[in-house]
């Protein structure tokens, strides 16, 4: 991070109002404006505020992945372009890659065209790609002083790295919609149902918790940013591969059909790919796969995350 | 005096074979200003990870307000606000959302958010800036972004660790005038480690001298230049007095930590 000079005047301690007006000063009478300082001057209230109420019980999560979902559209609406980066991968894999393999049915689909069977495969993808980086931004955090910071709050250690899991599921979502959208520009035939494209958001977002939580509890066990950029590149491309984003796992050699079994990708593809565009799917075992993942994966984080505090 | 807003009897913390803090002992009035001193290494930044629970200390060592930081955990969260060394405010977000993801995580009813949001942006003079990306702010402002941040949950203990770091002597004084004026207001304890004697000596209640994981002196600065056998000297004179060494001696930091500090002071200079 780098923070940048702006060009702003140096307070000066003299244009600061005496510590008798500001002590005395109650938040209903702030002190009287010193002529000196631009803005009005400072009132206590916050500080004479009483400690706010605690929220106690199940109420703690819930608010504190909502904190964390807000945080995390605050700076996506601040900064775009990242979304518009993020979109150049998907795109390519379903105009060239999609649109060639779909020419030479190369990949037997059945009677789905092949640019079809690819779109959820590369939702899936793409959401992944997103959250496998989560593990090098809790290490950036750490580095920066945000993560002690929020550590030093009262949140529950699952509750934070819940919160960062629904924080990349957000994220992945926002993709999600941008390859939805151009898949259909493609012409790929999808589900209209509301109810189907919220099972479809689950899943994203399920998938997303999963692969966030991996990356954070590898950034747990190897604690700095290098060998986790290493890693990260070493287990994506592997995932992808083995799961069936880009092919049936049938037409995979016999070694890699246990892989692809046991990758949670694989399921995530399968739901999305049954939901959208209503291919053969095992949706109870899916969202089970995937929910079971997801929650030994945010428990193992939140186990190793005070490792990258300490 | 009443029950301590911090209490360390005897706190040990190693990483593996290095004892970072050996031993140490005190206590924190309620309402004081305290100040730990010492140079870089000296163990000030880890006995605060043992004192904010971020280090899993033993029971019995550290108290806040009477809660044990082994095991009252979110009691003792809910009572600290914390600035920590490095410029800690999320630079893709505004000053007001920095300010307002705090207000949501220390529960902060959101019929009063916006007030209290905005009230602490006033406390620290950011309200005109409020709405700009942090990574537009100065590193003075971001200081006091960070107080904002930590004084929204109406803490009873403010912990800081080296706030003034990097700062220009402007820029130090206005942090601790807010630091000041908020604790005048407020009653509020403030724990602060800096390296910078003057500073101490002119705005802290008590100060204890740290030096290679131990304490080797406290008191308030008149009562430590007091007993300085040739009689008043500065803060540093006594600091030579209790160590031996002097301040500006290589010391045993760990790499990590001296380079985030450096990049810490490279950016807000």
């Amino acid at each position: 991070m780098s923070v940048p000079r702006a060009p702003q005047p140096p307070v000066s301690a003299d244009a600061l109002p005496t510590e008798a007006a500001s002590a005395s000063a109650a938040p209903a009478a702030p002190a009287a404006p010193d002529p000196l300082v631009t803005s009005p001057a400072p009132s206590l209230a916050p500080a004479i505020a009483p400690p706010p109420p605690p929220r106690t019980g199940w109420r703690v999560l819930p608010a504190r992945i909502g904190a964390l979902c807000i945080v995390e559209l605050q700076k996506i609406r601040h900064d775009r372009s990242e979304i518009y980066t993020r979109a150049v991968q998907p795109v390519l894999w379903l105009a060239v890659f999609g649109e060639t393999f779909t020419r030479i049915r190369a990949i037997p689909t059945g009677n789905v065209p092949y640019l079809d069977y690819l779109a959820p495969g590369i939702i899936a993808q793409s959401a992944m790609f997103i959250a496998i980086f989560y593990g090098i931004m809790i290490i950036w955090e750490r580095d920066a002083g945000v993560l002690t910071k929020l550590l030093v709050t009262p949140t529950p250690r699952a509750a934070l790295i819940t919160g960062k899991a629904f924080a990349s599921g957000t994220k992945a979502l926002i993709q999600a919609i941008v390859v939805l959208i151009f898949a259909a520009i493609l012409g790929v035939g999808m589900t209209a149902n509301p109810l189907k494209i919220l099972g479809v958001a689950v899943l994203v977002v399920l998938g997303s918790a999963f692969f966030s939580c991996l990356s954070m509890s590898i950034a747990g066990i190897v604690l700095t940013r290098d060998r986790l950029m290493g890693i990260g590149q070493a287990i994506t491309m592997p995932l992808f591969f083995s799961s069936n984003a880009l092919y049936p796992t049938s037409v995979m050699p016999g070694w890699l059909q246990p892989i692809s079994r046991i990758n949670p990708l694989s399921y995530e593809v399968d739901g999305l790919r049954g939901l959208l565009i209503g291919t053969a799917e095992h949706l109870p075992l899916d969202f089970a796969v995937l929910v079971v993942a997801s929650v030994l994966s945010i428990w193992a984080a939140s186990a190793l995350l005070p490792r990258l505090a300490k | 005096m009443s029950e301590p807003a911090i209490a360390c009897t005897n706190l040990v913390y190693a990483f593996g074979s290095t004892k970072a803090v050996d031993g140490i002992e005190f206590d924190v009035e309620p309402g004081s200003v305290y100040g730990l001193l010492g140079p870089n290494g000296a163990g000030k930044t880890t006995a605060i990870r043992a004192i904010t629970t971020l280090l899993p200390v033993p029971p019995g060592m550290v108290t806040v307000f009477g809660h044990d930081v082994a095991k009252r955990r979110m009691e003792v969260r809910r009572l600290l606000g914390y600035v920590p060394q490095q410029l800690s405010a999320d630079s893709g977000l505004t000053g007001r959302e920095n300010i307002a993801m705090f207000a949501r995580l220390f529960d902060v009813p959101r019929r009063q958010r916006d007030e209290r949001v905005t009230a602490a942006l006033d406390s620290v003079g950011l309200l005109d800036a409020a709405d700009r990306l942090a990574k537009t702010y100065s590193g003075g402002m971001v200081r006091r972004l960070e107080l904002a941040q930590a004084l929204v949950s109406s803490p009873r203990l403010l912990i800081l660790d080296e706030p003034t770091i990097g700062l220009d002597p402007i820029a130090r004084a206005s942090v601790w005038q807010r630091i000041g004026e908020v604790r005048d207001a407020t009653g509020m304890t403030v724990f602060v480690t800096t390296h910078y004697m003057d500073e101490a000596d002119q705005f802290c209640d008590r100060i204890s001298l740290m030096h290679r994981g131990t304490i080797r002196a406290t008191g308030s600065p008149q009562e430590l230049k007091a007993s300085l056998p040739a009689g008043a000297g500065t803060l540093e004179d006594v600091f030579r007095h209790y160590t031996g060494d002097n301040l500006d001696e290589p010391t045993s930091g760990e790499f990590r930590n001296v380079r985030a500090t450096r990049s810490t002071a490279a950016r807000v200079r």
